[in-house]
């Protein structure tokens, strides 16, 4: 119990030490930020770097961040690569299959804004123009320790949450995905 | 598949999207699968997922800015995109590398090589259902990254190469560390070898699955390990040699049948290849010959306008042979820029070898032909 009364804000604990409260709010938002399991979902260079994250030198594991295979068990989706307007669909299909909360980090400058292909006939210019994203992470391709910081960016959002607001970090991801405009 | 296994358990045919997000289809590749019980009976490869445009990219950007894009067509071996795309525009531009910076292009080539295959080792394991490799083999590729970082500051995408040369020499100490990668690399391929090669669920995994005849890789336009797994000997390095690889001193690994295992272990065995290349480009670099911080040809303007006319060079990629095709109408951009990737030609014979096959089969016969989805959409 200890570790879990070092994380949890506004805690309390009786005298004797034997009863402890907090608000739901931060009992919650605790779970939720240790363990962000990501959707395993590459779309283009991104994803090497978001492999290695996962891999032998970064240990993305020891954040609590363990990628999931299926959308239905994942609660993060990093959009690791260019979305093709032929993509934008099945990324919209995935993203509704993910569960509330769910939370989008754009990882480069393809998932941004569209990146070197900003002027490609093809390419979304950034994902949010199809899905509410959470955290922007710049880079082309950004390397795995920003990734990092950017998965440490949505966790202190995600700390920030109650659960009287619906259970996004956002309005938005309380009313689905945008529509494609 | 024999008539006599299709009736004896009698199935509905259904109809499966194996991808566009799959953690096996390494990127966003669909396949759209036909199947009858366990067994594929047809297979359609969708590709398009990761379209960019990045040919008609080409004609908006200056020779200079170009080589940017061609980092992001096979993202896991840039410097062999870089390369090609640089011999191309040098061959349509009249300009010529010195000695250095070919001896450095190789020498890096060679180490992508290393890198790429070390993804490919790890991916491979981990669609086996093997996890384990994949740390391994991430621990090593960190190392050669590193090298790369010293020498241009990219992790995975480069642009280290120039028209004319390439952009840097190496920097104090990268020879010495390089070589310390190599000492620690090579033993390390024993270890893959007890690791994944001798496991017998993959070696039952892999062996007598998705096998390419000779006559029908060479017919389907393969290349690269995916062809040299079934025995045909070809490669750019040794029947086009392109740089300094006709001073190289190297063997091309070859397999017998053109099973899955085969075209794995012919990639095992190019990495030693490579190994060794990079040592040989270390011994040359090291000399007083090769006139240091000689890299980039004289007089090669950062913006200039090759006559009109077309040229066309390849490369033996990681993945197969990769040639560009410029076409200069003497303007400052090209009037058109065409990829041969070997993953675009190398991923449609998916649709002859998947039928017949087992559905757990499709992710073995995909892994084992490595493709990287930018390179095939483009």
């Amino acid at each position: 119990m200890g570790i879990v009364l070092d994380n949890l804000s506004k805690i309390e604990t009786l005298p004797g030490g034997e009863i402890a409260l907090a608000t739901s709010d931060s009992l919650i938002n605790w779970a939720r930020t240790s363990s962000l399991w990501p959707l395993t979902f590459g779309l283009a260079c991104c994803a090497i770097e978001m492999m290695a994250a996962y891999a032998a030198r970064f240990d993305f594991e020891r954040m609590g961040v363990f990628p999931r295979p299926t959308p239905r068990q994942a609660d993060v989706m990093f959009v690791a690569g260019t979305v093709a307007k032929k993509m934008a669909e099945p990324i919209i299909r995935i993203y509704k299959q993910m569960p509330e909360p769910k939370f989008v980090i754009a990882m480069g400058g393809c998932a941004n804004c569209g990146g070197p292909f900003y002027d490609s006939y093809s390419v979304v210019k950034g994902v949010d123009k199809i899905i509410p994203v959470d955290v922007y992470l710049p880079g082309c391709p950004p390397r795995p320790e920003a990734l990092m910081y950017a998965v440490i960016k949505l966790q202190e959002k995600i700390r920030k949450m109650k659960v009287k607001n619906g259970s996004g970090a956002t309005p938005l991801q309380a009313t689905g995905s945008r529509k494609l405009s | 598949m024999t008539k006599e296994t299709s009736t004896a358990i009698k199935a509905d045919q259904m109809f499966i999207n194996f991808g566009p997000q799959h953690p096996s289809t390494h990127g966003v590749l669909r396949i759209a699968l036909t199947v009858e019980g366990e067994v594929v009976i047809k297979a359609r490869p969708d590709v398009g997922y990761l379209h960019r445009g990045m040919e008609k990219l080409f004609e908006a950007r200056n020779y200079s800015q170009a080589l940017v894009l061609t980092d992001r067509l096979d993202y896991t071996s840039a410097m062999h995109n870089n390369l090609a795309y640089c011999l191309a525009v040098e061959k349509l531009a009249g300009i010529e590398a010195p000695l250095r910076a070919q001896y450095i292009r190789v020498l890096v080539s060679e180490l992508n090589r290393i890198a790429s295959h070390l993804v490919f080792f790890g991916t491979f394991g981990v669609d086996m259902g093997a996890f384990t490799p994949f740390l391994y083999a991430f621990r090593e590729r960190e190392m050669a990254l590193d090298l790369f970082e010293m020498l241009c500051g990219g992790r995975l995408l480069y642009s280290y190469m120039r028209v004319g040369g390439v952009s840097a020499d190496l920097p104090p100490g990268w020879i010495e560390k390089c070589r310390e990668f190599i000492t620690f690399f090579k033993p390390r391929l024993k270890d893959y070898d007890t690791l994944l090669t001798s496991n017998p669920i993959f070696r039952s995994r892999t062996e007598g699955v998705g096998v390419i005849g000779a006559e029908r890789a060479v017919s389907w336009g393969l290349s690269g390990p995916s062809l040299r797994g079934s025995g045909v000997n070809f490669d750019v390095r040794k029947n086009d040699p392109y740089c300094v690889y006709d001073k190289m001193n190297f063997t091309v690994p070859l397999g017998k049948t053109g099973c899955c295992f085969d075209r794995y272990y012919c990639r095992m065995l190019e990495m030693g290849q490579s190994a060794e290349m990079v040592l040989q480009c270390l011994d040359a670099l090291s000399g007083a010959e090769l006139n240091p911080g000689e890299v980039m040809a004289k007089g090669v303007p950062k913006m200039f306008k090759p006559a009109a006319g077309q040229a066309y060079a390849h490369v033996e990629a990681s993945r197969g042979d990769l040639g560009f095709f410029a076409v200069s109408d003497g303007g400052l951009n090209p009037y058109r820029m065409h990829v041969r990737g070997p993953s675009f030609i190398n991923v449609a014979i998916l649709q002859e070898i998947l039928a017949g096959c087992k559905i757990a089969d499709v992710v073995a016969v995909l892994g084992s032909l490595d493709i990287v989805l930018g390179e095939v959409d483009r």
